[in-house]
């Protein structure tokens, strides 16, 4: 195949899937009781220098928990997937954990705005770039999830994104229409947050599963915060529900609203007044910094900042909010 | 004639141009406002999809995420990134809206940097997002944005998403799915589409208080017109009394 064009981006992972395969090989398929807590998972699985991936798209389903024990934690240097991190994103870009960054979309709260503390990180020059798309991101992690070392597609092509990607341009062996080969994506560590999981890691995630079916089956380590540990009897009376496997996973750990402050479908609807605050806060560099030391920094883990925002009563809130309640209330009030 | 701010007239514009039985893949915003209009207005049957993966949801009020609950409430299915951007690429999606920081007179559009140096940007963006696979997909592009000369510019800093690239042929030479591409360009002073040929934007409709020149000050570069061009039909008493009591009745989008 003769390569047309080709990106200028550079990969941060290898895509060839003989080495992924030999990971796999070693890799445990025991079912045991994988359950840690939090901060355990993190030391023994996010390291310094690895390609880090989180599971949701936007504050949708993000492990936010686990970002802020990454950052309490000081991992630097890592690689990370931006594919549509917005919340998740101006945490870590706080804590300076990524040196490099695929990019679908980054620096950015969707309708919200942007992020003052990760629009300064990435024009600081500090942040190695490789442009990409939100299709493009979920693609790579298919490849690498069916265990090929690329997929092709009809995007990118024409633009810029292509050109500082890491994608090829091939002319396709069957129809001579032009390609885009995407490159599989095996991240060294994923954190997917869930509904529920027993204690081997087999998890069920309701509503959109966005890409994290493939990006559990792409990442190397895999951990599992859940909402809520349920029985594995439970997973076997309705395997249907399984959207993760036990032998993928490598830690499960219980956190409640481990997806707070944004939303969990079916659970929490998002705190978008905290999330406001994030924003409105950065204006003033030394209340941002109080800010950051009361919400992440002095809290020991994610119950003690729930607590310092609101607690139970904002949670209850939420959940009004998320199940629609306060339509119902406000028309019963009319 | 009612009164309606820029906006309402955009939205209703937009809404008009989504019929029914088609499908559209949206956005947050002033798109998903103009997908609501249409569903309870001309195009009851106007499926929408999220990329994240809702698929014609009953939209119980404005979403505020592309992945939010909202977007797969009552769904008839919770999907994926995947599943629906193959939807797209298979050829099923018959609309989609987008927009960016700066578009060109070709509807290519910019949503990734300002400034000259990709290393260093003036202003980091935030990326494609799912724009470029949309754009490239989907087989009708429309955005909905203001006239402003700081949007519609010569030279794009960073081409994101492709439109008609180099106008011409040049969009169906680059290996993008054939009888794809950029549709209509809907701003507050009017609507605009592409000469067949050249593939430039080109001046159709004006919505009332403008003229050709209020679009052409505020573009960074020459419009065409088509010879007639029409005057936009001004937002129904109808259409804005859906907008504003049904789709968006904290004004989220519409504003105050």
């Amino acid at each position: 195949m003769i390569v047309l064009e080709e990106g200028k981006g550079r990969l941060f992972t290898d895509p060839d899937p003989d080495k992924a395969r030999e990971f796999f090989q070693k890799k445990s398929r025991k079912m045991v009781n994988k359950v840690t807590s939090l901060k355990e998972a993190i030391v023994k699985f996010v390291h310094d220098g690895d390609y880090l991936a989180v599971g949701g798209f936007g504050a949708n389903r993000t492990p936010i928990a686990a970002c802020h024990e990454i950052v309490r934690q000081g991992r630097k240097k890592m690689a990370f997937a931006g594919k549509t991190a917005t919340h998740d994103f101006q945490i870590l870009a706080v804590g300076e954990v990524f040196d490099r960054v695929d990019v679908a979309y980054i620096v950015g709260l969707e309708a919200r705005g942007l992020s003052p503390c990760a629009r300064k990180y990435m024009e600081s020059g500090k942040v190695e770039v490789c442009e990409w798309t939100n299709y493009g991101l979920a693609a790579r992690l298919r490849a690498a999830a069916m265990g090929v070392p690329y997929v092709p597609a009809r995007n990118l092509l024409g633009t810029d994104t292509l050109r500082h990607s890491a994608a090829k341009v091939v002319e396709c062996p069957f129809t001579g229409k032009r390609l885009t080969l995407l490159p599989a994506l095996y991240p060294d560590v994923a954190v997917i947050h869930v509904h529920e999981a027993d204690v081997y890691g087999n998890a069920r995630i309701k509503g959109i599963m966005i890409m994290d079916g493939d990006l559990s089956k792409a990442a190397k380590r895999l951990i599992i915060t859940t909402e809520r540990l349920i029985s594995n009897d439970e997973i076997r009376r309705d395997p249907t529900s399984t959207g993760i496997p036990f032998y993928l996973v490598d830690a499960v750990c219980e956190v409640r609203y481990g997806a707070y402050p944004g939303t969990m479908a079916y659970e929490y609807f998002s705190d978008e007044e905290h999330l406001q605050e994030w924003l409105s806060v950065q204006k003033d560099p030394e209340e941002f910094k109080k800010f950051l030391n009361r919400n992440i920094y002095e809290c020991p883990d994610h119950y003690e900042y729930i607590e310092r925002n609101g607690g139970i009563e904002k949670m209850n809130e939420l959940r009004r909010k998320e199940l629609l309640l306060h339509k119902e209330m406000k028309d019963a009030q009319l | 004639m009612p009164n309606y701010n820029t906006m309402e007239i955009m939205i209703c514009v937009a809404a008009r141009e989504l019929e029914d039985g088609a499908i559209v893949g949206v956005g947050t915003g002033a798109p998903c406002a103009a997908a609501m209009l249409s569903q309870k207005t001309r195009s009851p049957n106007l499926v929408i999809m999220f990329e994240a993966g809702g698929v014609s949801p009953l939209l119980p009020e404005m979403p505020i995420s592309v992945g939010d609950s909202r977007t797969f409430y009552k769904a008839v299915m919770a999907s994926s990134m995947c599943d629906i951007m193959e939807t797209c690429s298979r050829g099923f999606v018959d609309y989609t809206f987008l927009g960016g920081a700066q578009i060109d007179m070709y509807g290519n559009l910019n949503s990734t940097i300002i400034g000259e140096d990709y290393r260093k940007p003036k202003v980091r963006l935030p990326g494609s997002g799912g724009a470029n696979d949309f754009a490239s997909f989907c087989w009708r592009t429309m955005v909905m944005t203001l006239q402003d000369a700081r949007r519609f510019v010569e030279r794009l800093d960073f081409v994101t998403s492709p439109g008609w690239l180099k106008g011409g042929d040049s969009r169906a030479k680059s290996g993008l799915p054939l009888g794809t591409g950029p549709y209509k360009i809907i701003t507050n002073m009017g609507i605009m589409d592409f000469e067949p040929e050249s593939k430039r934007m080109r001046v159709i409709s004006i919505n009332p208080g403008y003229s050709f020149k209020h679009l052409q000050d505020n573009c960074g570069f020459e419009l065409l017109q088509v010879s007639k061009i029409a005057q936009t039909t001004p937002p129904t008493e109808e259409e804005l009394r859906i907008l504003r009591e049904e789709v968006d009745p904290y004004r989220y989008v519409i504003g105050r």
